[in-house]
């Protein structure tokens, strides 16, 4: 929980001084368009948090986006086929891949990142090869679907206009109330659930899980599925928020966004650990950064060393405190054993002379 | 009198309580670990060209103290002395510039490279030019020079991996001779040696004591300490008990210090009552040793141990029968029906359960709380829709801390920050949640102290009382003879004998575990 502390005031600490140095950081409309953006990105970041749990990683998650983002747009728009057919078939279709990544890596011994990095080729190509790099898009259309990314509650549920002018600017955009479901159901999966503490459990000592008759191999694989579902279904989203889907780069780089959301968000990379508020939080910071450089005018050919920086600082601040800590446990420990006073040496049976 | 006083001794040289010089002191070393005091203001004094050992029981803090001295761990308190100097030592570099060299109780080498490699591992010999390359001549001629001190026929060039286990122990030794060492520290270099390769060893330390260097010789095999050392320092629990002259060393006197009590009074087992046999295991094959064929049986209310050296196939035989790895054949029959164990699982789901060997790498997840790593085995029990039922997962755990009696101030803290032997009695609550029907236990009593030790061997026979059937694999010789209903020895791979009650006896078992019949 301090930890969650902690990196919940990294965010208002960030978000405070981009106000002092720039008021119209707070505006309505800036501040739902960063929620939007902590939706879109969060989902990915929440589904990648559990690879990495395993003590794993996934690489792909940014060519699942654009493969999925460039399928669903194809068979709704240029195919025609019924919407929640194709939303199933995408959902249905990130599941599988994440069940290869996961049976390659735990039947067949593959190392996640090497797994994970071919599949970050592989969907690459086949989202440029099956639609000939043509951009794909919704069109005109489909308002009620791109409801999903574009929607805000509750003023949606006025008719044209009539919401109050708080409500109207205040209402939570679509995908950040998606995140929030598909955050409360991992978050009780992880935290409640017999599944969670296994994959807890395998992060941190895969033997002793192992040993304790876990079936390791398939928590394993199922949180493989876990990251390229959400993978999948940040995909459709960010395919109707963007309404463009460039198959050769809708997605690029976005697995390192994933990455780096779960590691702010106190998710280590050595696996076994991690928290999805925390995982929220982070991608929030990282969002929240990207607005910054934006609104702050900093060049924005600057906005990766910004980020990188801001994050190297965050991490390592963490594991200074966290080694501090340990060390004031040991000095504790010390005091407290110390404080019943030294017991005399003791006395060494003196020895005949042996000459 | 084994003393060879050099001529440039310098006369200003601390001397101990007996006048004799000393080159080492070290002066109320203590040392804390996350919930143990592992050194208890230690005092030790190390004479020029002597053999020095350290003996204790597992646990007592001997590692600890040569780790201090060879620059690893750092003391929390206390001071050393080198020729009456105060010095620290907070780094192997340190250590090293002191000529002070330890050999590791596991063995550090990079078995792809040669042995002159090994030996001069970032030390080598540099040419002289600009590249300033390895001198590889220089590096095979002093490599040479080096293992003619210890008088072995090991080829500089030979691969590490190439060499017996004896062999790579020669390495170590003159990877530390190669500094040109003063201090020896020798951290029981024989538990995994052959009998030949001790002597060699033997030998070995005795040549390079006649050349002036300190051993300090950390064991707990009282037999060779009696052979070899010329003086005996025993610590217990983390304290100095006592330390013995050459002429006071014997074999009871070092028990009686290192236990604190008479040999007489180590834990015996009363006779329990056997019943029928519940676990059987026919022609069992496993991968590490594919001719072996080995058959036993465990009764209901019986503890069989087995016995062996290390290296013997028994951690790899009960890993087999647990379902860890698979055996290339045979068959395990629970109470008269054959079952099948594929997997852990298959093993739990029959009441069968293993206390693995490796406590930090197979028993526990050390960072978790004690109350997960209790229930890890047997959440299914405890969940609803498979969400976990916390209070009854709360409750089991706070049973099995009453139980087994292991001191905590909560079940959420994490485990690594108890002591050992509460460490270990996690994983026997863990186990004995399941309630199981046989129970599968490798070396249980490893590295904790004397007093968890006699609980543990409590807990086996009251589950032994109550008809589980318990197969203990076991090194120590007095727990092997204290615990055991019929002892069976191994010796690669297969079983070599098997002693009931009546002739229990450490000569026997040690004659079996080295292959004699």
């Amino acid at each position: 929980m301090r930890r969650i502390a902690g990196i919940a005031a990294l965010l208002v600490l960030v978000m405070l001084l981009t106000t002092i140095i720039d008021i119209s950081f707070v505006n309505p409309f800036n501040i739902t368009n960063i929620m939007r953006w902590t939706g879109l990105f969060g989902i990915l970041s929440l589904g990648e948090a559990f690879p990495i749990m395993t003590g794993g990683i996934d690489l792909s998650v940014g060519s699942i986006v654009g493969l999925v983002g460039a399928l669903s747009a194809y068979f709704i728009r240029m195919q025609q086929w019924p919407i929640a057919a194709v939303l199933v078939l995408c959902l249905a279709l990130s599941l599988l891949m994440g069940y290869f990544h996961g049976v390659l890596v735990t039947k067949i011994k593959m190392q996640p990142f090497v797994v994970t990095l071919c599949g970050l080729f592989i969907y690459r190509g086949l989202a440029r090869f099956f639609m000939q790099d043509i951009t794909q898009g919704y069109g005109n259309g489909f308002l009620g679907l791109k409801f999903l990314a574009h929607g805000r509650l509750p003023s949606a549920l006025w008719p044209q206009g009539a919401a109050p002018r708080f409500l109207a600017d205040w209402s939570l955009p679509m995908p950040f109330l998606i995140i929030v479901v598909v955050g409360i159901i991992l978050a009780v999966f992880l935290n409640r659930s017999v599944y969670g503490r296994y994959i807890l459990a395998l992060g941190r000592n895969e033997a002793a899980a192992r040993f304790s008759g876990i079936n390791t191999d398939r928590m394993t694989i199922i949180s493989y599925m876990i990251s390229s579902t959400c993978a999948g279904l940040a995909g459709i989203l960010f395919s109707l928020d963007l309404n463009t889907v460039q198959p050769s780069t809708a997605g690029n780089m976005y697995e390192l966004y994933a990455i780096a959301g779960c590691v702010v968000g106190g998710v280590s990379l050595k696996g076994g650990e991690g928290n999805i508020l925390g995982v929220i939080i982070g991608t929030a910071i990282v969002r929240v950064l990207y607005n910054a450089i934006n609104i702050l005018g900093i060049a924005t050919t600057l906005e990766f060393a910004v980020v990188g920086t801001v994050i190297l600082v965050g991490v390592g601040a963490d594991e200074v405190i966290k080694t501090l800590g340990a060390q004031r446990r040991i000095a504790e420990l010390r005091a407290a054993a110390m404080g019943g006073g030294r017991r005399p040496p003791p006395e060494i049976p003196k020895a005949a002379s042996s000459t | 009198m084994p003393e060879q006083v050099p001529s440039d001794i310098n006369q200003s040289r601390p001397h101990d309580a007996a006048g004799q010089p000393c080159i080492l002191q070290m002066r109320g070393i203590t040392k804390f670990f996350p919930g143990v005091k592992a050194l208890d203001s230690v005092d030790l004094d190390l004479h020029r060209a002597e053999i020095l050992a350290v003996i204790g029981e597992n646990g007592a803090g001997k590692s600890t103290l040569m780790k201090i001295l060879g620059g690893i761990y750092r003391p929390d308190a206390g001071s050393l002395f080198l020729d009456g100097q105060e010095v620290t030592i907070d780094s192997v570099n340190a250590a090293t510039h002191r000529k002070i060299a330890l050999v590791h109780q596991e063995l550090h080498l990079s078995d792809n490279l040669d042995v002159a490699a090994n030996i001069f591992l970032g030390r080598e010999p540099r040419a002289g030019n600009f590249l300033r390359l390895i001198d590889r001549k220089r590096l095979y001629a002093e490599t040479e020079r080096v293992l003619s001190r210890i008088d072995t026929n090991i080829s500089p060039r030979a691969l590490v991996r190439d060499l017996t286990i004896g062999g790579q122990q020669m390495v170590e030794v003159a990877k530390a001779l190669s500094i040109d060492a003063r201090i020896l520290i020798m951290d029981e270099p024989t538990s995994s040696l052959s009998s030949a390769e001790v002597e060699r060893l033997f030998k070995v330390m005795k040549d390079l004591k006649t050349q002036g260097v300190s051993i300090i010789y950390v064991s707990h095999r009282l037999g060779e300490v009696k052979e070899v050392a010329d003086r005996v320092l025993v610590l217990r629990d983390g304290r100095l008990t006592g330390c013995l002259q050459l002429e006071e060393i014997s074999r009871e006197r070092m028990v009686k210090l290192m236990v604190g009590r008479d040999i007489e009074k180590f834990y015996r087992r009363e006779q329990g009552t056997v019943g029928e046999p519940v676990f059987e295991v026919r022609d069992f094959v496993v991968p590490e040793h594919p001719h072996e064929r080995v058959s036993f049986s465990v009764h209901a209310g019986e503890i069989l141990v087995l016995a062996g050296l290390v290296g013997a196939g028994r951690t790899e035989l009960v890993h087999a029968l647990f379902g860890i790895t698979h055996p290339l054949g045979g068959q395990i029959l629970l109470q008269g029906r054959p079952i099948r164990i594929e997997c852990p699982q298959d093993a739990i789901r029959q009441g069968i359960i293993l206390v693995p060997e490796d406590r930090k790498l197979h028993g526990l997840i050390v960072e978790m709380a004690v109350e997960p790593n209790i229930t890890l085995a047997g959440l299914e029990q405890l969940q609803k829709l498979k969400l976990i039922r916390f209070d009854q997962a709360h409750a089991l755990a706070e049973e099995m801390v009453k139980m087994l009696d292991i001191r905590l101030r909560t079940v959420l803290q994490p485990a690594e920050s108890l002591s050992g032997g509460n460490q270990q009695k996690v994983v026997l609550g863990k186990w004995l949640s399941l309630k199981p029907k046989v129970m599968l236990m490798d070396e249980p009593t490893r590295g904790i102290d004397v007093v968890a030790k006699e609980e543990i061997y409590r807990l086996m026979e009251q589950m032994a009382s109550r008809g589980v059937a318990i197969l203990v694999v076991s090194s120590e010789m007095q727990e092997v003879l204290g615990i055991a209903d019929r002892i069976l020895v191994m010796h690669e791979g297969r079983f070599n004998g098997e002693l009931g009650r009546t002739h229990f006896s450490e000569e026997a078992v040690v004659t079996l575990a080295t292959g004699e019949r």
